[in-house]
């Protein structure tokens, strides 16, 4: 790869109770709903597909579709190019269709089951709530099928559709073949291969042209079934000179073996558009030795139209192994890409993530800010590629790299790519790592703040440039799941 | 308020405090002078909790409490605040927030109800005038790109803020103009109260011109050699420390 450099950073901090208690953290969110489910055998073939396609109701160019990536999939071979270490998993052994037997689908609130309530409320982010605090419209998965879909109503006068993706394949059927695998193409990677093959369900969202969307769009996606892998497609279109706020937020439940989610996101934001995309991903890491967890294998990217703008959010605190690098094409004239991370890693976890910058439009901008927070023996990697095309004149770039560490068994890696093939370009690059301070910690101790509370303000402090991208009420969680995912690691 | 018993203290196996003896009441300023290295600001660490430092011998009681049995924090809620000779800063974190933090936290330990929103900021504007400390410093990141002056002038904030029982001012007169010095002074002896009690520790006498103590101690070696009244930080700093050593050598 042309200018590639790599700069791999060994931690040089000791602080050994912090180390010892950080491993002792244990998930918050390990519970299990149970309900009944009908499922796919396991395995996969082209019957499996035909299965999954025929349980949905499908048209025949969707299976089609399916049919052509299974084939393309079979062909490729799983990438090995990140800094990620992990047994493969058995695509044989999963079931890639699950889903909750009732047939009927909740009309009001009050026919929800009380168990997947109950659920809900043990993720802190019950429906009533988010209803009467913050009007988010909450489309919540579980297990492959949408469940509760709120404000529908409501977006409809204006013209928005907000659905699971099954619902939209029924009803707007041209508008999910018209844009469906345009940005993340069939034959883009394995795991994008994987997922257009076997998808059972998502969220489609559509703005006609010159809406803003007035409310914070908000999907919770959660794994619940076991040895279910989730293949969650989401499209979003902004039409012309649209605005929208997307948030997605996800936590599973405790599990012994791996569990693989290979999740596709595309966006697509046509002239004068504006995509807002958030997200707070908290599955389930796997315990002190690894074992369980979950496998995020994720491939999301959007696409610029002129004076478009997208702009990713990540707080990434759980799954075992976590691969995704939300990336934007700015294909538009003046388009912007931007990209706001926190990854935090803790016990054996292990993170690779970043984003890629595609310059093809002339006074491209984009802007990458990444945080990453290694604590236990785990590992977090930013790797990004800024890449100005020829076409591309007077595109820029800043990008800023920061790391931080809480053990002397954790560690931080930058790979940063920068390709430009146009010298009119210009692309800064500001890389960090740091300790979290002893001083910093025993300051705010002296002022009678918990050592607990304490790592809690360091890190969101450090976190800021980030979080403050979030949505309020999003970014309220996302500091609380900061301080949860750091919590009982000091001593 | 504090009474301090022949304590010792190392760190990394060097003992610094060797048998220190000091008893401060509710109402009193003492100041504790010394030359470098005598152990005037690892005095300051013990009895704030930092843990580099071992105690090997001694006693602290504080407010009828062992002191050293409890954590720092919670010596923190109990009263004792430690003014830092180099205060630390904190990235993207606001001297609001943390404040207001530090202050629930102790209103909690004490059983207190949480200060409403309005109240802490009643209570920041009328403190943060105390210190001429510009408001727009207090929305700052903790002490982020404070200047030496403003971040000693936003220790005596906190102080103010938290209202201890007992204050240690280690080198706060350090880097310190003049002006800002009677400001930093003038904040300090308004706090002074009959219920509170303040430790300052300094290198030199002219703090003292505006922040009286009742008692000058001389620490030298790890002991307190000379006890006297606020005369003898005026005599220290015409003289300078060897004529008490030669003392102690007869």
């Amino acid at each position: 790869m042309v200018n590639h450099f790599l700069f791999d950073i060994m931690p040089n901090y000791t602080e050994d109770d912090l180390a010892k208690d950080l491993e002792k953290k244990e998930y918050k969110f390990g519970f299990t709903t149970n309900i009944e489910s009908d499922r796919a055998p396991k395995g996969l073939n082209e019957d499996i597909i035909r299965f999954i396609s025929a349980k949905k109701n499908e048209p025949e160019w969707l299976l089609e579709y399916r049919l052509n990536a299974f084939k393309v999939w079979s062909e490729m071979t799983e990438p090995e190019w990140a800094h990620i270490t992990y047994e493969k998993p058995d695509f044989q052994d999963i079931t890639y269709y699950a889903a909750p037997k009732q047939t009927k689908k909740y009309e009001s609130w009050d026919d929800v089951d009380p168990e997947m309530k109950e659920t809900m409320a043990k993720l802190g982010i019950s429906l009533e709530e988010q209803k009467r605090l913050t009007g988010v419209a909450v489309d919540f998965v579980m297990d492959s099928v949408s469940v509760a879909t709120s404000f529908k109503e409501k977006l409809k006068e204006l013209g928005i559709i907000f659905c699971s993706f099954s619902e939209a394949v029924q009803d707007y059927p041209e508008l999910v073949r018209e844009h469906m695998g345009t940005v993340v193409p069939t034959t883009d990677n394995f795991y994008a291969a994987l997922n257009s093959a076997v998808f059972t369900d998502g969220s489609f969202c559509y703005i006609p042209k010159g809406v803003r969307c007035p409310m914070e769009l908000s999907t919770y996606f959660r794994i619940n079934e076991a040895g279910t892998g989730q293949f969650e497609r989401t499209l979003v279109v902004a039409d012309e000179g649209a605005y929208v706020s997307y948030l997605e937020g996800c936590t599973a439940p405790q599990r012994d073996e791996h569990q693989l989610h290979a999740a596709v996101v595309e966006l697509i934001a046509k002239d004068n558009a504006e995509i807002k995309y958030s997200t707070v991903q908290n599955w389930y890491p796997g315990d002190e030795e690894g074992k369980g967890g979950v496998y995020n294998f994720v491939t999301k990217r959007g696409i610029c139209g002129t004076n478009s703008k997208i702009s990713w959010t990540q707080v990434e605190t759980g799954s075992a192994i976590t691969w995704k690098y939300p990336s934007c094409i700015l294909k538009g004239d003046n388009s912007i890409g931007e990209f706001y991370s926190v990854a935090v890693t803790n016990n054996m976890q292990q993170a690779d993530t970043g984003t890629k910058m595609i310059h093809l439009g002339k006074n491209t901008k984009s802007t990458i800010i990444s945080k990453g927070i290694s604590g236990g023996k785990s590992h977090n990697s930013y790797r990004g590629l800024v890449q100005i095309h020829k076409s591309a004149e007077n595109a820029r770039n800043f990008s800023q790299c920061d790391s931080l560490l809480m053990t002397d068994t954790s560690g931080a890696h930058t790979f940063p790519y920068i390709e430009c093939k146009n010298s009119s370009a210009k692309i800064e690059h500001e890389a960090t790592t740091s300790k979290i301070g002893e001083d910093q910690i025993f300051y705010c101790k002296q002022r009678g703040i918990s050592e607990e509370k304490a790592i809690g303000l360091i890190v969101n402090g450090y976190c800021k440039e980030v979080l403050n991208q979030l949505p309020m009420e999003f970014a309220v969680e996302a500091q609380k799941l900061l301080s949860i995912s750091l919590e009982g690691s000091v001593g | 308020m504090i009474k301090i018993q022949n304590l010792h203290a190392s760190v990394e196996g060097k003992e610094i405090l060797r048998g220190l003896d000091l008893e401060i009441k509710a109402g009193e300023i003492h100041a504790i002078m010394g030359p470098n290295g005598s152990g005037k600001s690892t005095l300051a660490s013990v009895l704030a909790g930092r843990e580099d430092y071992e105690i090997t011998e001694g006693s602290v009681e504080f407010d009828g409490q062992d002191l050293l049995d409890m954590d720092t924090e919670e010596r923190a809620r109990e009263g004792l605040f430690l003014a830092f000779q180099y205060p630390v800063e904190i990235p993207g974190v606001s001297n609001i927030n943390f404040l207001r933090t530090a202050l629930n936290e102790k209103r909690e330990y004490l059983g207190q109800e949480a200060m409403s929103a309005k109240d802490f900021m009643a209570m920041v504007r009328e403190k943060s005038a105390l210190v001429e400390l510009d408001p727009k410093l207090a929305s700052r990141s903790v002490n982020e790109g404070f200047s030496g002056g403003e971040k000693k002038r936003n220790e005596i904030f906190q102080m103010a803020m938290l209202e201890p029982k007992l204050a240690i001012l280690d080198e706060t007169d350090s880097g310190l103009d003049i002006d800002a010095l009677r400001i930093v002074a003038n904040g300090v002896n308004t706090l002074k109260s009959k219920d509170n009690a303040t430790i300052v520790i300094t290198h030199y006498q002219r703090l003292l011109d505006y922040i009286v103590p009742d008692y000058v101690h001389v620490l030298f070696d790890g002991k307190i050699v000379k006890t006297g009244p606020k005369e003898l930080a005026l005599e220290l700093e015409e003289k300078g420390y060897d004529w008490i050593k030669e003392e102690l050598a007869q």
